[in-house]
């Protein structure tokens, strides 16, 4: 069971939403329905479902309704229509007592500012969601000074929040969430305050933190950078409308629409595709069953200057070339084994093309993908530059 | 014929009617009144005659120039304006009407306070009370402050008490504008992670916004101050003693040395209270 559902989520702006929410049903875009009743589509009919454990992003550029969304995750903007599910109960309907329950428990936010008291020390900061619970001040001072120990801050518990800088900052409104013991973080451009080089390291830092914690994260931003490297999912957004759900791989390779092609253009395509995806079946011959005359002839049909040599079980033993294929069949000879080739570049399926880059130049030969020996694929230098330019032939099939 | 236009209507008994509630407020709540007079006036009376001139003044003036030395981080600046301001207004002989006139600022500030900060915070959190409130507020303070002291004087006869009543209706309008702007100006950041993280109205209140409100709050506390201390001759006109009294009674007299002196001792006790207390707030702030 997923562990938040939203179903046609809404949030309109204005007066008289109930006539703006059929302008939309009706399919009128957001500017359309500004011109025409005033009014301000936040969100239009969001319906997705997060999974317990996994990093949900939610993208988008400004204006696109992505903060709007997450703050109707925990009602701090109440929904105009839709219900909001957090293990199975419905936030939108909820009375004021039991939602201040579920944000207790269930969720924490980080905000883009950071939002930290700066009457508080950072120790007082992080444990303001157990205070506020009215946890006993010895058992909350020990649980948000492990949180802050945890994003390396055990250092700085009696500083105020402004005498850090802005990395550090964000680490305490981090472990202010952590504090709670929550199940779902909702992480609202969370780091796009911060400078690229700390972004990146605190990027990665949610990733292990999230795998050893295991929470759930939604995460806002207008990145896509960003999104790809922390997504398990990915929501794209624009105009209140979440045009596209799904991996990191789906967007970028197979985009719903021009919107999501235009968003994905200028990513470093070459960090996310990895060998995987550009791969091709490889011609082979089976070095228990054919001789030279075979690779010869596999090599004309094709047009290609080489072939790999595998065994029986799909090992890769290496590869022949045309010329050497054609001396052994003038010395008649029937064994592949003589002209075998070792020296031939393996990388694995999950290399980024980013690092087949190098060792594709360094190569006169194709380069091999294994898998614990067992052949997968072979990249020649056409499909790497092809896939770089963004239409080359992209096997999603094998996804 | 034109100005026949403006007689159409015959006038309106305006003065009548108010004289009519202020009677039928006064006769009603006449039992609200008279203890409250007579409490108050106890209070007050023990406060000034019983506390304040009760201490020696050369330990007064010494505790002044502490609280000024050490709010103002440990500067002499504040501490021997104190010194020799306070000294000198014990040398012309007006200790006693000093002391009157602290007691009457201390305590309408101080009700002030009691009374305008819970309305700054009904104000910050609700539209209909910062409706209600603020045409109030600004009848308050551009009505000329003579005109209150009337029904302080209906209510509660002469002396401190209408003295505070009167410097109260005047004075509170600080306190509770900046509170109100003080709590709406609390980063939306701030209250939205209060609120993420599940607080209620009161312990956002208390944890959050009063204390980022602080400073602001503190700026209007200090106005209220200045404000009472202004009402202090005014005050003095339906017989709440201290300084303002002997300016007043100097005018009467037209004697222009008694009143220049009683004069300059509410300007030092004016200059030093505004210091201290804005020194309180940069402290805090």
């Amino acid at each position: 069971m997923p562990i938040i559902e939203t179903k046609n989520l809404s949030k309109v702006f204005g007066k008289n939403t109930k006539q703006t929410l059929k302008l939309m049903d009706k399919g009128l875009t957001k500017e359309e329905i500004l011109k025409e009743t005033g009014n301000t589509v936040g969100v239009n009919r969001a319906s997705f479902s997060v999974e317990e454990g996994e990093i949900f992003v939610i993208m988008g550029l400004s204006g696109s309704g992505k903060s709007t969304l997450v703050r109707l995750l925990n009602r701090l903007i109440e929904p105009t229509e839709g219900s909001i599910l957090i293990d199975g109960e419905d936030l939108a309907t909820m009375d004021k007592k039991s939602l201040r329950k579920a944000r207790r428990e269930k969720m924490s936010m980080v905000f883009q500012q950071f939002a930290l008291f700066p009457h508080r020390t950072i120790v007082e900061n992080a444990e303001y969601g157990l205070e506020i619970q009215n946890v006993p001040k010895e058992e909350r001072k020990k649980k948000a000074e492990e949180a802050l120990k945890l994003v390396g801050l055990g250092d700085y518990m009696h500083q105020k929040p402004g005498q850090l800088s802005g990395g550090m900052q964000q680490r305490v409104g981090l472990a202010r969430a952590l504090a709670n013991d929550p199940k779902v973080l909702l992480m609202d451009e969370a780091f796009s305050a911060l400078d690229p080089l700390i972004r990146k390291e605190m990027q990665d830092e949610l990733i292990d933190l999230q795998s050893s914690m295991k929470k759930t994260i939604i995460f806002i931003t207008h990145d896509l950078d960003e999104a790809l490297r922390l997504g398990d999912h990915i929501a794209l957004m624009k105009d209140g409308v979440v045009v596209q759900i799904g991996t990191p791989e789906e967007i970028l390779v197979n985009p719903a629409n021009d919107y999501v092609e235009k968003f994905v253009e200028d990513v470093d395509r070459s960090k996310i595709l990895t060998a995987h995806h550009i791969m091709k079946r490889p011609e082979t011959v089976n070095i228990d069953k054919h001789g030279p005359r075979v690779a010869l002839e596999r090599m004309r049909e094709e047009g290609i200057s080489s072939i790999l040599v595998i065994d029986g079980k799909r090992d890769l033993k290496g590869y022949v070339t045309a010329e050497d294929a054609s001396a052994a069949r003038k010395k008649e000879s029937s064994n592949l084994q003589d002209i075998l080739r070792t020296d031939i570049p393996k990388v694995n399926p999950e290399t980024t093309m980013h690092d087949i880059f190098a060792i594709i130049h360094d190569s006169q030969t194709p380069v091999a993908v294994v898998e614990d020996n067992k052949l997968k694929g072979i990249i020649v230098r056409g499909a790497v530059i092809a896939a770089l330019a963004g239409d080359g032939e992209v096997n999603l099939e094998n996804a | 014929m034109l100005n026949n236009m403006l007689d159409f209507v015959p006038v309106i008994p305006i003065s009548e009617a108010t004289e009519a509630v202020t009677d039928w407020l006064k006769d009603t709540f006449a039992f609200l009144f008279d203890p409250i007079k007579e409490h108050f006036g106890n209070l007050m009376e023990f406060v000034a005659e019983g506390v304040l001139m009760n201490i020696p003044p050369i330990i007064f003036i010494i505790l002044v120039a502490l609280i000024a030395f050490f709010v103002t981080g440990k500067k002499f600046g504040l501490a021997a304006f104190s010194i020799v301001g306070l000294w000198l207004i014990y040398n012309q002989g007006h200790w006693e009407d000093l002391m009157n006139t602290v007691t009457l600022v201390l305590l309408a500030s101080l009700l002030s306070v009691i009374i305008g900060v819970p309305i700054g915070i009904l104000m910050s959190k609700s539209k209909v009370a910062n409706t209600i409130f603020a045409p109030i507020l600004d009848f308050m303070q551009t009505m000329p402050a003579f005109v209150y002291l009337i029904p302080a004087v209906a209510f509660f006869g002469i002396g401190m008490v209408p003295g505070v009543f009167a410097s109260l209706i005047f004075a509170t309008p600080p306190t509770v504008r900046f509170t109100n702007l003080g709590i709406r100006q609390v980063s939306n950041d701030l209250v939205e992670a209060a609120d993420a993280f599940g607080s209620t109205g009161a312990q956002k209140l208390f944890k959050v916004e009063l204390p980022m409100a602080k400073a602001t709050i503190m700026a209007g506390i200090n106005q209220t101050v200045m404000l009472a201390l202004s009402m202090v001759v005014i005050a003095s006109m339906i017989g709440a003693p201290g300084l303002g009294k002997e300016v007043l009674s100097s005018l009467q007299r037209a004697s222009v040395g008694p009143g220049f002196v009683a004069g300059i001792g509410i300007v030092i006790l004016a200059i030093i209270i505004d210091r201290i207390t804005q020194n309180i707030n940069r402290k805090e702030a």
